[in-house]
């Protein structure tokens, strides 16, 4: 078989393939070495970091869904202090390449002070700002859901930070393009999308709902689709880079989304049902390549969407 | 259906035999690689058809290659498991979680279940056995038709004392009862169960211990942060530090 080319570029970081463990669902990555060598990824998204420690939401956290899961464990993490200083340096020795460095906050202040931080750490090649958590500043709606807002906060992190920006996008908006529109006219370097769609499980015994938070974010296989079609709809309308994230499994629904616009590709959940699920994919990539006739994944970002 | 190869910690193992041994509880018998498992009170993360997400089972014996786990019927998943036939494939992430500290200095052990958390016992029991020591064991259950692995714990020459609630079996009352009753001599306690039954020991017993915790779990091996415990040493993911921890780790709110 040919060498197939699968390395990408995302604002001139380069991956060797487009595979990126979604932020929540590979923890700080250094638990996952014990499974496979770590430097096969593209890259490695950590689990999201806010500017102070947070403990997260109580137990349960999590509730089974038709192909898939809800979960709601709250944004728990040590603070980016904590994670500069201790966890970025313990996933460094078993991961050498620039990570994706997943960043929220519930106010603008707090949203740019840990970007600065996370921007000095040597380990971050990208910035990925989650504005899916809600807006403390503007009554405890998410930030994510008005344009207004996205602007603000991109335009704002934009000031102090060095790194490639890039934008986490919630599904649950009436148009998410006019919010991709709105964070790539506020400065940002690219956007990701999408994060979970919020749900809710109830227990029929104790007719109570099964997550202690009452509602969830939905992830999964079953939202793949979703996350398809808004992909292509955005990448229809920014020119920015896209990555694609959401109900990822295989390598077509890696080549499929990179065919709606996607740049790169997180892959999450599948990542908690099979630890070798990014290993599989990448492993799998190259045949498929050559099956569909790919030289180089590069070719095909975009290939479905209107000329 | 063609066997996938089997890679460190994610394992398929072929189904021996799968039956009720009581009221809602059901024994599986696999047979495969079980060389991940490192300490008595481990668990598995066991793929259920039709199923997105894995179910987390402690591991109730492990005898060269034959793996024995032991379930109770309670919902949807375990109740697709209840279904699995002789020669089906079984995918399993093994190898799963700390497991009981068997270093611990102990002469004269107590081991303590609950339920179906008695499982994890038996495995512990032998290894206590190997080591020359004899456990006093004790378990509780609801009652007389709920009682598991009694028979395999005196099989071993240990003194096991029962307790359910309806007292249709052994001492009336919860195993604490059981334990006040037979007064048993012991420096040490290993216990998994119920978490009322967990804080029920640890407030009444002077002797230190370990105990074994159950949780909604996702992953199973420490990325999700869907089980998470706070303990004296901060936040610890119960699949992954756990699910064992020392009695004074934990905090009763």
């Amino acid at each position: 078989m040919e060498m197939r080319d699968t390395s990408v570029s995302l604002s001139g970081v380069r991956l060797d393939n487009p595979v990126i463990p979604a932020s929540g669902c590979f923890g700080f990555g250094y638990v996952m070495s014990e499974y496979y060598d770590l430097d096969i990824l593209g890259s490695i998204s950590i689990k999201g970091t806010t500017l102070s420690p947070r403990a997260g939401n109580p137990l349960p956290r999590v509730a089974e869904c038709p192909d898939g899961l809800i979960n709601s464990v709250g944004l728990q993490n040590p603070g980016v202090h904590k994670v500069v200083s201790e966890e970025l340096p313990k996933l460094r020795k078993v991961f050498h390449k620039p990570v994706v460095a997943n960043i929220s906050g519930f106010s603008v202040d707090e949203y740019v002070e840990a970007c600065r931080v996370i921007d000095g750490a040597e380990e971050v090649g990208i910035i990925e700002l989650n504005v899916s958590c809600p807006n403390v500043h503007g009554g405890g709606m998410s930030f994510g859901t008005q344009p207004e807002s996205v602007a603000e906060v991109v335009k704002a992190v934009k000031e102090v930070v060095t790194k490639p920006l890039y934008v986490k996008l919630t599904p649950n908006v009436t148009d998410i393009v006019k919010i991709a529109c709105a964070a790539e006219d506020a400065g940002a370097d690219g956007l990701c999308l999408i994060n979970t769609l919020l749900g809710m499980r109830i227990d029929t015994k104790t007719r109570r709902p099964v997550v202690a938070n009452k509602v969830g974010g939905f992830s999964g296989p079953a939202i793949f689709p979703v996350a398809v079609r808004m992909i292509w709809q955005v990448a229809s309308a920014v020119n920015i880079p896209v990555i694609g994230c959401g109900g990822v499994s295989t390598a077509d629904n890696v080549i499929e989304m990179m065919m709606a616009g996607a740049t790169a590709v997180e892959v999450g959940s599948a990542n908690l049902v099979n630890p070798y699920a990014c290993k599989d994919i990448i492993e799998a990539l190259p045949s498929r390549m050559e099956k569909l006739g790919i030289a180089s994944l590069s070719d095909i970002i975009g290939a479905a969407l209107p000329r | 259906m063609k066997m996938k190869a089997d890679r460190h910690k994610h394992r398929f193992f072929r189904v021996v035999s799968n039956r009720k041994v009581a009221a809602k509880t059901w024994e599986l018998a696999l047979e495969g690689d079980t060389s991940d498992f490192t300490a008595p009170g481990q668990f598995v993360n066991i793929a259920v058809a039709g199923k997105y997400l894995r179910r987390p089972i402690s591991v109730c014996d492990i005898s060269g290659s034959r793996l024995t786990l032991l379930y109770d019927v309670v919902g949807e998943g375990t109740e697709v498991m209840s279904e699995m036939k002789p020669g089906d494939t079984a995918d399993v992430l093994t190898g799963l979680g700390n497991g009981f500290n068997l270093a611990v200095k102990t002469e004269k052990p107590l081991l303590v279940g609950g339920g179906i958390g008695c499982a994890p016992l038996l495995m512990l029991a032998r290894s206590l056995c190997r080591e020359g020591k004899r456990p006093v064991v004790v378990l509780g259950f609801n009652t007389a038709a709920d009682v598991v692995l009694k028979k395999e714990f005196e099989d071993m020459g240990l003194d096991v004392y029962v307790s359910t609630a309806d007292g249709s079996e052994g001492t009336r009352g919860f195993v604490t009862d059981a334990i006040a009753e037979k007064n048993p001599d012991f420096d040490y306690f290993y216990t998994c169960g119920p978490l009322p039954m967990l804080r029920a020991l640890c407030e009444r017993l002077a002797q230190p211990g370990e105990l074994s915790l159950e949780s909604r779990m996702a992953c199973g091996f420490g990325i999700c942060m869907c089980c998470v415990l706070e303990t004296r040493s901060g936040l610890k993911g119960i699949c992954k530090a756990g699910p064992v921890f020392p009695k004074d780790e934990l905090i009763w709110k």
